[in-house]
């Protein structure tokens, strides 16, 4: 027969382990340094420069994504900053949330929620067409 | 006490912790309250700019009332929200990083407060000068 106690410290525990929230963790330090130059600079072109939000309109949006360097910029920035927010928003759950239940279908929220922004903005930034309507 | 700083008052913060009162704990609050406040928006953002696939008019409708007076002023807080949360980012990651970081983290702390303020005055200026104009300028 074999032993019905399991061996001391090989539990199913340790099994588990990865090294998910490290990564994590790591993922906001990095994503977070680009993000500064990417949003601080969105920011500053929309906001400030040249009249800020008075000037922006349709064609504005089109004379920019005419060129690929701000349809990369654009495209990086909508992918950092919500997996970036998204990890946020899923330290904040688990750390405020008690119940499982409760974290459990708020996560499930926050993430196909997250997932449906990021394809539609990828969606729109990809299938733009400046001559539309 | 042998372990208090020389010169600095006994104060409610335990020395050697990081993140129990005083700046430390105020700053993590703020980073909290500012990045979820900015992920919210950047959901209406990406729907408002969806609407360049619906047609150029129903865009341009939506971006109209980021233009009047009172979303215009929601934007200042936005861009100080985001502006706390990327210097107060930067400080976490020279706490995380550089091996004075904890040592320098209150300093810090009013280093960042004091580059926010410095960037937001003529910031907050520039973002309004048109709603300033509109509502109390002698010229329209």
């Amino acid at each position: 027969m074999s032993n019905p106690l399991a061996a001391p410290r090989a539990g199913s525990r340790n099994k588990q382990r990865s090294n998910f929230e490290l990564y994590g963790w790591l993922f906001m330090r990095i994503s977070g340094l680009i993000l500064v130059f990417l949003v601080l600079g969105h920011l500053f072109i929309m906001n400030i420069l040249d009249g800020g939000v008075q000037r922006i309109n349709f064609a504005f949006v089109a004379g920019r994504w005419s060129s690929p360097f701000w349809q990369v910029w654009d495209l990086s920035m909508l992918w950092l900053a919500l997996l970036h927010g998204g990890n946020g928003m899923r330290t904040i759950i688990n750390d405020y949330a008690e119940r499982d239940q409760t974290r459990f279908w708020l996560k499930m929220l926050l993430y196909v929620s997250t997932a449906i922004i990021i394809a539609l903005g990828t969606l729109v930034i990809f299938t733009f067409d400046p001559s539309i309507g | 006490m042998a372990i208090t700083t020389p010169g600095r008052s006994l104060r409610a913060t335990p020395i050697g912790t990081l993140y129990r009162g005083g700046e430390g704990m105020w700053t993590w609050v703020l980073q909290r309250i500012t990045g979820v406040s900015v992920f919210f928006f950047l959901f209406v953002h990406v729907l408002d700019t969806a609407l360049v696939r619906v047609s150029p008019a129903a865009y341009d409708e939506i971006i109209a009332t980021y233009k009047t007076p009172i979303v215009n002023l929601l934007e200042v807080g936005l861009v100080g929200a985001v502006l706390f949360h990327a210097f107060n980012g930067i400080r976490i990651i020279l706490i995380d990083f550089w091996s004075k970081g904890p040592r320098y983290q209150r300093q810090m702390t009013w280093v960042i407060a004091a580059i926010w303020l410095f960037v937001m005055i003529p910031g907050t200026y520039f973002m309004m000068i048109h709603t300033i104009d509109a509502l109390f300028g002698s010229t329209t």
